[in-house]
């Protein structure tokens, strides 16, 4: 028989309250524990253990994201000293989530409801996305964090409507700088080099054995993501469009299927939302299995074929908890936790209900078909198991061998949580160009530029996840005939042929992040990001007017003004973007909390937002890539290249402080991009590259040597605007592309892009020279191609 | 003419299966993905089928080793029916972990009783790698004469000197236990398709991927009917899956070599 064990709070004041939440990692707050205490004593009597982890896990900032749906009080001061105030009641609603509204596109089909955002994709099918992080587990034990995040964003899409076939991940990881001298490294922190190979490697394995090709990601390696690196994972999928939606009805079954419970991960949901520090317990990261999650991702597909469930949904934060509760949040659900299948004897009842343990889905499933489903499950060797019912008396009732161990109403868990006011402040500073040195050699900065961090090859990593796998990936990440010698793409296009037949139509998939932009100001970092990710998915072929974008906020401590400050200014970006851009976002999450606290210092991460895109392409045959293909055609800059080296690479090897940010001029922007979508879909366009990280010069060095094709460029035909040669070359303006021209398309090709900012600046050329002539027709670079492709590809070559 | 059946053979862990299902379907087949279970409880028969496909992925993991668990399943329980299936001479290909497969199960290079003489094992550069390769279909042996006796290999029939496929394996250099095993494989002719650089001479990393014996990609057995190599031909059966566009990649229309080996197999099963 087991005990049932309730909490005092009912006698205890509020430091005794905060005192409790902080010991037992409930993370709440006191207003919360207030709130909590209230409701227990309007029922006249303590809360269970389980009743008050409960609570705890479904108001916990992972599942409820009270900061970004909070009060917020803004204070913006410009750079003239004049204070600006603004209340949001509800940040998200009122910024990212308020574009989608009005926007209001047909072609959405589901958006910031479910566990994944849902788009169109043709008459039968839609397509789902989600990006998640995984930080704080993977900081810990990079290759478990790593992996089941990988995990778990799969079943957030095979949680989406009634479950998507994921056809793609996405990678994206901010790691310090692999290369930091060990007496930088605080104490009770791994090193970023061991962090970044754990969880390459976790995501590998997880990735690779779920035959979900891996076709996108980014790193990015910055020393203040040392003690935190940011792990985000991104999950496209497929499903048809008459299973986006679920319904759950009383009288249903609750159905758990997959991995069975352990310890691990308590506390998962709630950890991730405090600061880290050198007594941060490990069993709240979870350990995975891929090839039970691949089993479970067969199975159900199979019995959604077959029509033999009517909800489910994944079981990531707070376990059983979560997923129990969210299903049965319209109508109420009993379960009995004693039939939970269990990986060793002895866990409490609570931790049964709390359990991250991975790989496990929870189904409603109409008892008409409770042996069909099981049968289904059977066959493939997947444990399922009925533990309880939906009901409709709109409680959660969590039994134990008969005894009821919660019994909490569905209202006040989904409803009740009391909504904060935090306080965000932000002063703008005035943005001046930085002091460039007076001499420099081009070339070497070219080298010194492909060579660093964030722009050398990625290739050790791209390589070790099998981007192919299922056959369908058309553009991959790696590009260029030279199978031995290939350049970075801008996207992938995924050709979802073996389920939808008779049919050219490709889904590209692509990101923008640049957390440096963000030390400067997060509202250009979040406008430079999707700019970005759109740019990336127009180079390859996808229509500019039909791309959805997903938020994923990392950020510091919100309850610190200022960067709470941050926030709202990214946020705003994204509700200004969207608008001009047309491109709704439809799925998004938050990470805040991204600190670490040793011997009194703390480290807290450059805020970064990283912008995930989904586009299509109405025909893959279509589709171009970077890599310059033929000698004679023209080359030309399309988009205007300003005075903008702020938070550039170059700025960043030349240790120049200061700078003007690259700034978004979105009508002007959306322009370029739907002209040059016309060329490219019009065959005019012979390769195409988005011109970022390292400004010209590197677009341009990375379209040869993929090509492995020489150039001959100069810059006297661009407008230099009273700007040098390292501005010209190094600059990171926003909406610009590199694109290749054969000589006989130009006219037809400089028509489509009439009005616009665009340049011819040389030609490719055979042979293995790299040459840029400056603004004078002066000598400015002469490289040999092999030297180029030579630093790009060593730094990173682990 | 009535269209032979083929069947991808899956498991846990299996994650071609489907783009292998659809290369079959393109060269004519119909095909099934069927999971092993179906088959050991009786549900569905091997011998329903004229086309037995191993599709790529990580059976159960691949823990142990790469595909032997699946291997001694298919071994000790499903044993005469495969037995059965290969000495009726149809058809059976194994990719990737297929490979893997039907080696640690004997079947490849298809000794007596099946005996394992050779494994597919971690790869040289000691990692997962995901990357095209060249491939030299089987002709000069490797020594630079030809091989004592030429095995039927009805699979490689048609194709060029030189093809382009991807590769995506952690497991994948070819070696035998003996070197009496090596040359025995080498003298019949049962090499298929070695590593190459481009225009078809001697590879070193990374055009010979994982360190192969001999280059070794994909070979068959004795009586040609068994095939099994790394590389993944049912992932270049459109022109467009190819990283660049090449004209040498193409059969006619959209279709890409690739996908020559499955209508072989499906002529062969005719």
């Amino acid at each position: 028989m087991i005990e049932k064990n309730y909490v005092n709070i009912l006698d205890l004041n509020d430091n005794e309250l905060l005192a409790l939440s902080r010991e037992n990692v409930l993370s709440l707050s006191l207003e919360e524990m207030k709130r909590i205490k209230s409701y227990f004593h309007k029922k006249g009597r303590n809360p269970t253990d389980m009743e008050l982890e409960t609570m705890a896990q479904t108001w916990s900032e992972h599942c409820k994201h009270k900061t970004l749906t909070g009060i917020v009080e803004y204070s913006f001061t410009d750079e003239k000293g004049k204070t600006h105030k603004r209340i949001f009641n509800n940040l998200l609603k009122e910024t990212v989530f308020r574009a989608t509204q009005e926007l209001n596109k047909k072609w959405c089909i589901s958006v910031f409801k479910d566990n994944a955002g849902v788009i169109e994709f043709d008459k039968e099918y839609g397509i789902a996305f989600k990006v998640e992080t995984h930080n704080h587990p993977s900081a810990l034990e990079p290759y478990g964090g790593a992996a089941t995040g990988i995990g778990g964003v799969i079943r957030d899409v095979l949680g989406v409507g009634l479950g998507a076939k994921p056809l793609a991940n996405t990678d994206v990881f901010c790691f310090g700088e692999p290369e930091l001298e060990w007496s930088r490294l605080p104490e009770g922190v791994l090193h970023p080099k061991r962090i970044a190979k754990g969880v390459v490697s976790g995501v590998r394995d997880y990735g690779n054995r779920m035959g979900i090709p891996t076709v996108n990601g980014a790193v990015y390696f910055d020393e203040g993501y040392t003690s935190n690196p940011l792990v985000y994972c991104g999950t496209m999928g497929i499903i048809p469009k008459n299973k986006c939606f679920k319904k759950v009805l009383p009288g249903d079954l609750v159905l758990v299927v997959g991995g069975r419970t352990g310890r691990d991960g308590i506390h998962g949901a709630t950890f991730s939302s405090v600061q880290l520090d050198q007594e941060s317990d490990v069993t709240a990261v979870q350990i995975g299995n891929a090839i039970v999650e691949k089993k479970v991702l067969d199975t159900v597909l199979k019995a959604r074929d077959l029509g033999l469930f009517r909800a489910i949904t994944d079981c990531g934060a707070g376990g059983l908890s979560s997923a129990v509760g969210e299903l049965g949040e319209e109508c109420g659900v009993r379960v009995s936790l004693e039939q939970v299948p269990l990986k060793y004897p002895g866990l409490k009842p609570w931790e049964i209900w709390i359990s991250e343990a991975q790989e496990r889905m929870v189904l409603a499933v109409p008892k008409k078909n409770k042996n069909k489903i099981l049968k289904v499950f059977e066959d493939e060797n997947v444990e399922a198991t009925f533990i309880g019912e939906f009901t409709n008396d709109g409680i959660l009732t969590v039994m134990y061998e008969n005894e009821a161990l919660a019994e909490l109403d569905m209202e006040f868990m989904h409803k009740g949580v009391p909504r904060p006011t935090r306080k965000a402040s932000w002063t703008q500073k005035h943005e001046k160009a930085g002091k460039l040195p007076a001499k420099s050699s081009a070339g070497k900065d070219l080298k010194t530029l492909l060579s660093s961090l964030n722009i050398a090859s990625k290739e050790w990593i791209i390589r070790q996840y099998d981007h192919e796998v299922q056959g369908q990936t058309v553009i991959k990440p790696l590009q260029g005939s030279d199978i031995s010698k290939q350049g970075p793409g801008d996207a992938a296009v995924v050709w979802p042929y073996t389920i939808v037949k008779n049919s050219y139509k490709g889904i590209v998939l692509s990101n923008g992040l640049n957390p440096e932009f963000g030390k400067i100001d997060p509202y250009w970092m979040a406008a430079s990001a999707i700019d970005e990710a759109l740019r990336n998915a127009v180079c390859v072929g996808a229509d500019p007017s039909k791309i959805a974008i997903l938020d994923n906020f990392c950020w510091g401590n919100p309850n610190r003004p200022d960067q709470l400050g941050g926030l709202v200014r990214a946020s705003l970006a994204c509700y200004d973007m969207a608008k001009v851009f047309g491109t709704p976002f439809i799925s998004g999450k938050d990470s805040l909390h991204n600190e670490y606290a040793v011997k009194g210092k703390l480290y807290s991460i450059p805020p970064a937002l990283l912008i995930s895109a989904m586009g299509l392409i109405e025909d893959i045959r279509k589709t171009i890539t970077m890599d310059f293909k033929s000698p004679g055609s023209l080359i030309y800059v399309v988009g205007e290249t300003k005075n903008e080296l702020g938070g550039s690479h170059y700025n960043k090897i030349k240790n120049i402080k200061g700078g003007i940010l690259p700034k978004v001029e979105a009508s002007v922007s959306k322009r370029v991009m739907s002209s040059l979508h016309k060329a490219i879909v019009k065959g005019f366009v012979a390769s195409c590259h988005d011109c970022s990280e390292g400004g010209l010069a590197v677009a341009l060095a990375e379209m040869a040597f993929a090509g492995n094709k020489g150039v001959e460029c100069s810059l006297f035909n661009m407008p230099a605007n009273k700007m040098g040669n390292a501005e010209l070359m190094f600059s990171e303006s926003n909406s610009r592309f590199v694109v290749e021209i054969e000589a006989d398309k130009a006219a037809k090709f400089e028509r489509e892009l009439a009005g616009l900012n665009f340049v011819m600046i040389g030609r490719v050329a055979n042979g293995g020279r790299f040459t840029v002539k400056g603004i004078k027709n002066e000598k400015l670079i002469d490289e040999a191609l092999a030297d180029l492709h030579g630093a790009w590809s060593a730094r990173l070559a682990w | 003419m009535k269209k032979p059946r083929a069947i991808i053979l899956r498991t846990a862990g299996t994650n071609c299966d489907y783009e292998t299902k659809a290369a079959f379907e393109m060269a004519g087949a119909l095909a099934d993905r069927v999971h092993i279970n179906s088959i050991i409880r009786g549900e569905v028969k091997l011998s329903d089928f004229q086309i037995l496909a191993l599709p790529g992925g990580f059976s159960y993991g691949d823990d142990i080793a790469s595909g032997k668990i699946l291997a001694n399943e298919l071994k000790y329980r499903l044993g005469d029916e495969i037995r059965k299936f290969d000495f009726a001479s149809k058809p059976i290909i194994g990719i990737c972990n297929g490979f893997q497969v039907l080696v640690k199960m004997g079947i490849l290079p298809g000794e007596k009783d099946y005996a394992q003489t050779a494994t597919l094992t971690f790869n040289d550069s000691d990692k997962f790698e995901s990357r095209w390769v060249y491939l030299k279909r089987q002709g000069a042996g490797v020594r630079g004469k030809g091989p004592k006796k030429a095995v039927n290999n009805f699979w490689i029939d048609g194709m060029p000197e030189v093809i382009r496929l991807p590769v995506a394996h952690g497991e994948g250099k070819f070696v035998t236990i003996e070197s009496s095993a090596l040359n025995k494989i080498e003298d019949n002719g049962q090499v298929a398709f070695r590593y190459c650089a481009p225009g078809g001479v001697k590879p070193e990393y990374p055009f010979n991927p994982n360190g192969s014996t001999n280059d070794i990609a994909g070979i068959c057995n004795q009586r040609g009917n068994v095939f099994g190599l790394m590389p993944h031909p049912e992932r270049f059966v459109h022109a467009w899956q190819s990283p660049s566009k090449d004209e040498a990649d193409i059969i006619s229309g959209d279709s890409a070599w690739g996908l020559k080996i499955f209508i072989n197999a499906v002529k062969a099963a005719e």
